[in-house]
């Protein structure tokens, strides 16, 4: 008998089995198991229960194999495409203050942001350790929502692999992320020039602390939370007072030391930074005591550090501080041109000492 | 920040580096100054103190950063532990970029090597207990300042009858090491600032020796900045008053005696070796400890099989002569060209209380380029106990 005949169709049977196969999936493990990943049911079933509910919009809803955006649309909006990837693997994956769902969003929200973008649309791909409990998932996914809502973008197209346990730690994600730079915008770190000066949004280190602190391998308490925040309406509020910034870029891992080291080096000149300027936490600072780290290395997932001519940098000062983002902005410092590359740091006794790129990871000292 | 801030007061350092300028005056020469710790030189870069002090006075940094001394062969041995099938390898974090004489124990890690980063010994103590069916030996180096806490992590271990952990020990001591300074004719110092950790453990009279058979004064000193200020303006004060005195000036935390519970522990745990190689320095009579034979199911020196071979120093490589401040990093042919923090090949320039270390990331610009101290002659007369200033 052929199935498909107008008589099967109109069997009930058969029909309760078709509305079943079109209905909205829906994951009904309690943990990833690798057929979550072998693009069966169960995979379309964990794409639609977690992520196209999640992250609900027009674009992603087609579930295409990419997303089609409108070119005429993106033109309107400026003259450049700004195009950036970051993957997140932060363990543990809740911390204070944040998670590693709002990282994925805020951290390629801002690679973009600092190219004066608009940040638009997002990508999220993501690799499951075969074990994750689905509800992390979700909270994770939520978490990614509500920061994407916050920052006013889409995550318009994803991946998800699954892989064997203990092949990855628990999630790993992956956020690539357009924006569309407006014209007359152009700001890299090849712009900085003598004379600039050199702004920072608030308090150091405070991110590197929290997931130190979260890994609980410290007997140690403290109510440091993670910085983790968009930059975008902050740089846009900046931009609005001073078109010409000549740099910026958000202060991630290694910390500002590292972004400051860049700049010098790109631009080949010297950077003066002035210590008792730069906003550290009393906790932030105990912390590092105790295991004989720098703040200037810790990382950093909402702090913005901008280069403005001279001329400008009050007015910026003080657009930063009328903006939740940037209200403890301050100047840390100042573009001069010897010795090139070469980022100081004028101590609180009034000597002066190299801050150098740093080798590897920052390591505890014995005492 | 509380027990923080108020020593790294700008007005107070200011008023102190005035002083020690006006007791400079009454110098006849130039002074050579050991700090011993490098928890101190690591301080004295990161503040710049070297920068504001005045010319006559330098600074020469001593063998006091544990990671610094430990020979290339210790490190070999270490490597060769982890690579046991079985153990778990437990080290604090510094000792993990000192290079053995092939490679290092983060190289060692990358390479299967189950090593794992602690923050104390009693952490590689709780590895051992989550792991019943492994061997946890964590590697144990330090002055007497961790040696208490890894004797308190054994004799836990052996109240709790943990069977499967055991303890690489390197832990060194700071008096034999400078009795064989003051020995080198090589080195003529005019006074010490003593090490603020160590000191804690054996407390200030131990150091006794220095001002009474070798005529120098020592001021056991804290580690903030002002500090280590007010140490050196201490030592001035006796330079210029001619005398030479063992003085406190971390008496806020050290005691004359020590801490009795701390130095018991030791005593109960350690022996001392008969010698230990130090790297740079060579063999040091009664400067190292083993375990005692009581505790020998916790020795990892009797638990596997090491290689246990000396292997000399890269010819380059003046670590030992830095160490004796006999040379300045920059003195050293390959300093920051063929050894840098990413391509060490000394040890000074691996922990960030390395001499070599400290220079090339914080002062190879200002202490170098800038600022060039006075050569001294060393006379290999005797000098009169301290009596070559004037007043």
């Amino acid at each position: 008998m052929n199935i498909h005949s107008q008589n099967s169709i109109k069997n009930p049977l058969f029909q309760k089995i078709e509305q079943a196969r079109h209905r909205q999936g829906k994951v009904r493990d309690t943990h990833i198991t690798l057929a979550h990943g072998s693009g069966g049911k169960a995979m379309r079933d964990l794409i639609d229960d977690i992520f196209v509910s999640s992250f609900d919009n027009p674009i992603l809803s087609q579930l295409e194999d990419q997303a089609s955006l409108n070119l005429a649309s993106l033109m309107q909006q400026g003259d450049r495409l700004a195009f950036t990837t970051d993957s997140y693997v932060v363990d543990p994956l809740f911390f204070p203050g944040s998670d590693i769902g709002e990282l994925a969003i805020n951290g390629t929200v801002n690679d973009l942001a600092v190219s004066g973008a608009k940040p638009l649309y997002l990508t999220c791909s993501v690799i499951l350790e075969e074990g994750l409990p689905v509800e992390t998932l979700r909270r994770v996914a939520n978490s990614m929502k509500a920061a994407a809502e916050k920052a006013g973008v889409q995550i318009v197209t994803g991946d998800t692999k699954v892989v064997h346990r203990g092949a990855a730690d628990k999630l790993f994600i992956n956020t690539a992320g357009i924006g569309i730079i407006p014209r007359g915008v152009n700001i890299s770190a090849h712009n900085i020039k003598p004379g600039d000066v050199i702004i920072i949004n608030g308090e150091i280190g405070n991110h590197g602390t929290a997931i130190l602190i979260a890994r609980g391998e410290l007997a140690l308490e403290t109510d440091i939370e993670s910085d983790c925040q968009p930059l975008h309406s902050l740089v846009e509020t900046i931009l609005h007072v001073c078109p010409q910034v000549h740099a910026m870029r958000d202060a991630t891992r290694g910390g500002l030391a590292t972004v400051l080291n860049e700049f010098a080096l790109t631009s080949n000149v010297g950077i003066r930074i002035f210590e008792e300027s730069i906003p550290v936490r009393e906790e932030v600072n105990g912390v590092c005591e105790i295991l004989g780290l720098d703040p200037l290395y810790l990382a950093n997932e909402g702090k913005l550090v901008v280069v403005v001519p001279k001329e400008n940098a009050e007015n910026v000062l003080s657009a930063m501080k009328s903006h939740p983002a940037g209200k403890d902005a301050c100047i840390i410092g100042e573009v001069i041109s010897s010795p090139p590359g070469i980022v100081l740091l004028k101590t609180v006794f009034g000597a002066e000492r190299i801050v150098d790129i740093l080798v590897g990871d920052q390591l505890p000292r014995i005492c | 920040m509380k027990y923080v801030d108020e020593f790294r007061e700008p007005e107070k350092a200011e008023a102190l580096r005035r002083e020690i300028a006006k007791l400079s005056r009454q110098l006849e020469k130039p002074i050579k100054i050991m700090e011993v710790c490098g928890g101190h030189t690591h301080s004295i870069f990161k503040y710049g103190i070297e920068e504001i002090l005045p010319q006559t006075i330098e600074l020469i940094h001593g063998p006091g950063c544990p990671v610094c001394v430990m020979p290339k062969g210790r490190l070999d041995d270490a490597i060769a532990i982890s690579q046991n099938h079985n153990v778990i390898f437990a080290t604090f974090g510094d000792a993990m970029r000192v290079p053995g004489s092939k490679t290092t124990l983060l190289q060692a890690r990358a390479q299967g090597a189950d090593i794992r980063m602690v923050y104390s010994p009693l952490d590689s103590l709780q590895i051992a207990r989550d792991n019943p069916d492994k061997e946890v030996v964590f590697f144990a180096l330090g002055f007497e300042t961790t040696a208490p806490s890894t004797a308190f992590t054994i004799l836990q271990a052996a109240a709790e009858e943990i069977h499967n952990f055991s303890m690489f020990s390197n832990h060194v001591l700071v008096i034999p090491a400078l009795k064989a300074l003051l020995d080198n004719p090589d080195l003529q110092l005019d006074g010490f600032v003593g090490p603020g950790h160590v000191s804690m453990v054996i407390g200030s009279d131990p150091y006794q020796f220095i001002s009474q058979q070798y005529n120098k004064p020592i001021v056991v000193s804290g580690f903030e900045p002002l500090d280590i200020l007010q140490s050196i303006w201490m030592l001035l004060q006796q330079l210029v008053e001619n005398r030479c005195e063992v003085e406190n000036q971390y008496n806020r935390i050290v005691q004359k005696s020590g801490n009795t519970v701390a130095l018991q522990a030791i005593n109960k745990v350690f022996a001392i070796r008969d010698s230990f190689d130090w790297r740079g320095l060579g063999d040091i009579p009664y400067s190292g400890l083993k375990i005692q034979p009581e505790y020998a199911q916790f020795d990892a020196e009797l638990k596997f099989t090491i290689p246990n071979l000396k292997v000399a120093d890269h010819k380059a490589c003046k670590c030992g002569e830095i160490l004796k401040g006999v040379l300045k990093p920059w003195e050293c042919k390959v300093f920051g060209t063929a050894c840098t923090p990413e391509t060490p090949i000394g040890t000074c320039m691996v922990s960030s209380e390395g001499a070599c270390a400290a220079y090339y990331k914080y002062g190879r610009l200002s202490t170098i380029a800038k600022r060039t101290i006075p050569k001294v002659t060393i006379t290999q007369e005797p000098l009169p106990a301290c009596g070559f200033f004037s007043d």
